[in-house]
């Protein structure tokens, strides 16, 4: 579904991401694991549009991204929850919402598709006329994944959603992700939460200082000795 | 009631009615800041030059004075989206201060041309509205008529903004411009919008303003300083303080004015937004972040 082949991307005279290759298939849940400062957020960027490639190759579904106006690409069926959320704070929960289903394919559907958000979190129907900002870090998480629904995607880019959410919260969040999984969508999922990430996810990527470093299965990622070494500590 | 207190009342009626025509005023520059980040310092003279455009085609053309109007509204919308296509875009990855100079220059360059096209003569469209007179009071038909129709397109303009997908989009970009391509946004597109809609409303304040007011080359500096004082007593971009900012100012003038002149309500008026800035630096209606 998503091919990333020698990905260059950086901010300014600063590369962040160096020969990056990555794919993704229909309804697999794959997770990008490593340190702060790895280029995990910068990858969701490329993918996403906010960040140009220098370099390399972009594919979604047979449409090369990078060639795409990053306004677009969501119109490929490519939505992104960024890091640290980045709802409208002074918005309501409905208008965030409406947001999310700004694209015209997505407008005839916002009645059906809000249901599909309220079902899935009960808690933002009772929030919907509340301003965004004002809502917890989880309930905003919520809103913030619900707007990322809202545009009915095929894959959904997950941007470190556990961070600065209490420890409870982040069970329900990776919960969270197999009940989408579940509904058949695709997910690619950037995370620091190392253990939890693998127990959600098929595949993962190590990347370290913006190279792959390690790939594999989701399960053989957790039992090997130099990832448990370096991000579990046992 | 005391001859004193119908003045007073009256005042305060006329407050109002200016305060309506100035909330209009600073709500097309509030849009602009707010969507784009960018300070229109040019933006009375687009003022300007709608007056003018009112002038020649009401007095010297004979239009209808609707059809003026509308006219009038539309070609100022163009100029503000010339203006955005031609001086600001070009200048969005520049530093602010740059961006504050080009509409400056834009400024002078409009002043001076109107000079050469049009002479420094103070023109009107030479039209009489009468004054109503009521318990005692008197009220210009011309305030009235742009108090109401300045309330009109501040109501079209709100529902413009809660109630459509460009209007959300519109609020949206004012809080978080780098995420809106993830909600599929151009962003170019709602700032040639909103510098459409920000022009129109000039061109509005020009229709309002020219049946009360001389046009001349330098008429954007009597408008200009206030409008700019509203918003940043408002909290530029925020459009609710700026509604409220323009009520305080007007009462301010109109009140202030009665006791002595109407030159001194202006300078209680400047006076009181310095004195504010010292109390409340970011604004009558600052949010807490």
């Amino acid at each position: 579904m998503l091919e990333l082949k020698a990905v260059r991307a950086g901010y300014g005279t600063f590369q962040a991401l160096f020969d990056v290759s990555l794919e993704v298939h229909r309804g697999e849940a794959v997770g990008v694991i490593g340190p702060n400062g790895a280029g995990k957020t910068t990858l969701m960027r490329v993918v996403s549009g906010l960040i140009r490639p220098t370099d390399g190759t972009l594919v979604m579904e047979g449409v090369d991204l990078a060639a795409t106006p990053a306004h677009r690409i969501v119109e490929l069926g490519v939505a992104h929850v960024p890091e640290s959320r980045r709802l409208f704070p002074r918005m309501t929960v409905e208008d965030n919402l409406r947001m999310g289903g700004f694209v015209p394919a997505a407008r005839p559907k916002f009645r059906r598709q809000l249901e599909v958000v309220y079902e899935l979190f009960p808690r933002m129907r009772e929030r919907r006329h509340q301003l965004a900002g004002s809502m917890s870090g989880g309930e905003q998480q919520m809103c913030a994944i619900g707007r990322a629904l809202m545009s009915e995607p095929k894959l959904l880019l997950l941007d470190e959603p556990s961070a600065g959410l209490a420890p409870v919260l982040v069970e329900q969040v990776f919960e969270l992700v197999n009940r989408i999984r579940a509904s058949g969508l695709t997910v690619l999922i950037v995370e620091q939460n190392v253990q939890q990430v693998l127990r959600v996810v098929d595949r993962a990527y190590l990347l370290k200082t913006g190279r792959i470093h390690t790939a594999g299965r989701a399960a053989e990622l957790l039992a090997s000795d130099s990832i448990r070494e370096a991000y579990l500590g046992v | 009631m005391g001859i004193f207190d119908i003045f007073l009342l009256e005042a305060v009626i006329n407050g109002l009615l200016l305060g309506g025509v100035l909330a209009l005023l600073s709500l097309g520059l509030n849009l602009v800041f707010g969507v784009i980040d960018v300070v229109w310092i040019c933006y009375a003279e687009l003022i300007m030059l709608g007056m003018y455009g009112m002038y020649f085609l009401y007095t010297v053309y004979h239009a209808p004075i609707v059809v003026a109007g509308a006219v009038c509204i539309v070609c100022v919308g163009i100029l503000g989206l010339a203006l955005h296509a031609l001086v600001i875009a070009p200048l969005l990855g520049a530093a602010p201060i740059n961006q504050l100079l080009a509409t400056g220059g834009v400024l002078f360059f409009l002043q001076s041309a109107a000079t050469v096209l049009f002479g420094i003569e103070f023109k009107n469209l030479g039209l009489r509205l009468p004054v109503l007179k009521v318990a005692g009071m008197f009220v210009s038909y011309s305030r009235l008529l742009a108090f109401g129709a300045a309330l009109i397109a501040m109501v079209l303009v709100y529902l413009l903004l809660t109630r459509t997908y460009t209007g959300a989009a519109i609020r949206a970009i004012a809080q978080d411009r780098q995420i809106m391509p993830l909600m599929g946004v151009d962003t170019r597109r709602i700032y040639l919008i909103t510098s459409g809609l920000g022009g129109a409303l000039a061109g509005l304040a020009a229709c309002l303003l020219v049946l009360q007011y001389d046009v001349h080359p330098f008429v954007g500096l009597t408008f200009g300083p206030i409008t700019f004082l509203i918003c940043v007593l408002g909290s530029l971009g925020n459009f609710g303080g700026g509604f409220v900012a323009a009520f305080v100012f007007a009462e301010i003038i109109s009140v202030g004015g009665l006791y002595l002149d109407l030159e001194w309500g202006y300078v209680f008026a400047f006076a009181f937004f310095i004195v504010m800035m010292f109390v409340r630096p970011e604004g009558l209606m600052a949010r807490r972040s």
